[in-house]
């Protein structure tokens, strides 16, 4: 073959774009901005870290099927530590968001790290709503039931029906599980591609060049 | 270089400073470890709700009137299900508008129900023969809509004073066909089981659809009373509500919020009013960083002189 | 139902408590959760960040 064969193929460009946005010191790296020091930046790897522990949990409910934790206390614990570490994660991703919010983590090219994460909260959202009606018990039937009238009203109820536990089960662990995993791989390789947000500079009247802007 | 125009809401400044060593692998593994600890502990300490479902069984056994009022109410049409419109069936002047959409109505009917049918006279076809309900059932079926209406009419005029007494719904009426018969077996139907087999959704042996069972059950007060005791309805900012005393969706304040307020809290199409409401918000926020004078807020409440409080002291 | 192998130390199935104001009703356990999140937001930006020393030299 020769070197400009090589050079069309879509493997070699593939690999060659990846790596030009995301060489191995970026997306595993070994020091970051000293001005990254300060306790809020924590709370985007404690999200993460609990959506493994939730889906971690999931998978442990989907050993014994979704009636297990009515009648083992195992079963029971673990729907405990399902319930918990969603809350964790909802806990640390709204912190999150307002730290982000408050660093402006948008400014130099990162709006579609915010909109992914944005999205990623909205996703999250669904995906709490499609586990309680999933619970099998008086919970499931309350939420469905009525939160059934909202999304009626948009017509969505006609496609997407609280009420059918089948779908909404499948939804909660194959469909949503699989959009937020890529969701969250994109915007962690969006942070490792443009980095953590700089300080907003102090002195006014101070132009940067070379900056990154929309 | 050029110089260009630098927008302190949008743009952000190269980074020449220096760098610190920075271990991701160390620090995900400690968040992991800490969070999977938390979350044992909560749940050792706190465990989780698991109230048990209702039965259409249970609801009938415990509160027969309701029930037998309910059937009925799925037979007058005026039952929430029989008269919702779509997606479960065409009911005139039904369905959500926000302005001239009026997308509930567009869609159509994709699910469909017919209450007094699927809920009532199909369940009681499935009993095996009882010579009172095979007559009254043919007597229903041979009998003209207006028939019907009129036995039905009459039933519910005097249904104010029905009774259960001796495992028989008791309602003094006259002129109202086999209603008696089939209000009072589709009543023994539900307290003895049968019912929530009957109506489970799709032609399958295997049915995950439960949407007439929980139509039928929602259409009743009791699945409401006891949602009430929990604080779980609508007006008690229910949706943020768990049952007993663990805490719910908190996240979904603001969504709650607008269903107190008016014009929300009175307005035939609260739902999607709120929908759209917050379909707004969300999209402003999601968008922020294109919104001018929004995306400035950060900078003018300067909360980020905490966060980078030691990189201004360096500098000084 | 399997042996009770599990029960929770404190577990929280009792009628929940809900505070009132105006038209506002939130039970105590949204209340602590919300509370702990903005106490912790604060904690997050106040609390001083371990390794101040070892920035400074890489200035």
């Amino acid at each position: 073959m020769s070197t400009s064969e090589i050079d069309r193929q879509w493997t070699t460009r593939l690999r060659r774009r990846a790596l030009e946005k995301l060489p191995p010191e970026k997306t595993l790296p070994d020091s970051q901005p000293s001005y990254v020091s300060s306790w809020i930046y924590v709370f985007g790897v404690t999200t993460i870290s609990a959506l493994i522990v939730v889906i971690a949990t999931g998978c442990l409910l989907a050993l014994r099927g979704p009636t297990w934790w009515h009648a083992s206390s195992i079963g029971h614990f673990v729907n405990s530590l399902h319930l918990w570490s969603v809350e964790i994660f909802f806990f640390a991703m709204v912190i999150h968001l307002w730290g982000k919010y408050f660093m402006a983590a948008w400014r130099g090219g990162r709006a579609m790290t915010w909109i992914t994460g944005m999205v990623l909260f909205l996703v999250s959202i669904v995906t709490a709503l499609t586990g309680y009606v999933s619970q099998t018990n008086f919970d499931s039937q309350w939420i469905s039931t009525q939160a059934k009238d909202a999304i009626n009203a948009s017509g969505g109820g006609a496609y997407f029906n609280l009420l059918n536990f089948g779908q909404m089960l499948m939804w909660h662990i194959v469909l949503l599980p699989l959009v937020l995993v890529f969701l969250v791989a994109v915007h962690v390789v969006l942070v490792r591609i443009k980095g953590v947000v700089p300080p907003f500079e102090e002195n006014a009247g101070q132009q940067s060049a070379g900056a990154s802007h929309e | 270089m050029s110089k260009k125009n630098f927008r302190p809401d949008v743009d952000a400044p190269e980074w020449r400073g220096g760098h610190t060593p920075y271990d991701i692998l160390k620090e995900g593994t400690i968040a992991l470890v800490v969070v999977a600890i938390l979350t044992v502990l909560l749940a050792v300490v706190f465990g989780s709700p698991d109230d048990p479902a209702i039965t259409i069984k249970s609801w009938s056994n415990a509160a027969p009137v309701d029930f037998a009022t309910t059937a009925l109410s799925e037979l007058n049409g005026t039952s929430t299900t029989a008269s919702y419109g779509a997606p479960y069936n065409h009911t005139p002047d039904t369905g959500q508008a926000l302005g001239p959409l009026t997308l509930e109505k567009w869609i159509g009917v994709r699910i469909p129900i017919d209450a007094a049918n699927d809920f009532v006279v199909d369940p009681l076809k499935t009993l095996p023969y009882q010579t009172a309900l095979h007559q009254g059932l043919a007597s229903w079926s041979a009998a003209s809509t207006s028939t019907r209406t009129k036995w039905v009419a009459n039933y519910t005029k005097a249904s104010a004073g029905m009774k259960f007494t001796g495992g028989k719904v008791v309602v003094n009426a006259t002129n109202v066909g086999p209603l008696p018969v089939m209000i009072t077996d589709l009543t023994k139907m539900a307290r003895n089981g049968a019912l929530d087999q009957a109506l489970l959704t799709g032609n399958s042996f295997y049915s995950p659809d439960y949407t007439q069972s929980l139509l039928f059950i929602s259409d009743g007060s009791y699945l409401g009373q006891l949602a009430a005791k929990d604080h779980l309805l609508g007006e008690q900012w229910g949706v943020m509500n768990e049952t007993g005393s663990y805490p719910g969706s908190a996240w979904l304040w603001l969504y709650t919020f607008f269903y107190q307020i008016p014009p929300y809290n009175s307005s035939g199409n609260g739902d999607i009013l709120v929908l759209g409401t917050m379909i707004l918000l969300t999209a402003g926020l999601t968008l922020m960083p294109f919104l001018p004078g929004l995306r400035s807020i950060p900078r003018k409440t300067r909360v980020y002189r905490l966060i980078w409080r030691e990189h201004y002291r360096n500098q000084e | 139902m399997g042996p009770l192998l599990y029960a929770a130390l404190l577990p929280l199935n009792h009628p929940g408590h809900y505070i009132h104001w105006h038209f506002i009703e939130i039970s105590v356990a949204n209340t602590i959760v919300i509370g702990l999140m903005l106490l912790t937001f604060v904690a997050a930006l106040v609390l001083p960040f371990p390794g101040r020393r070892r920035r400074k030299e890489n200035q």
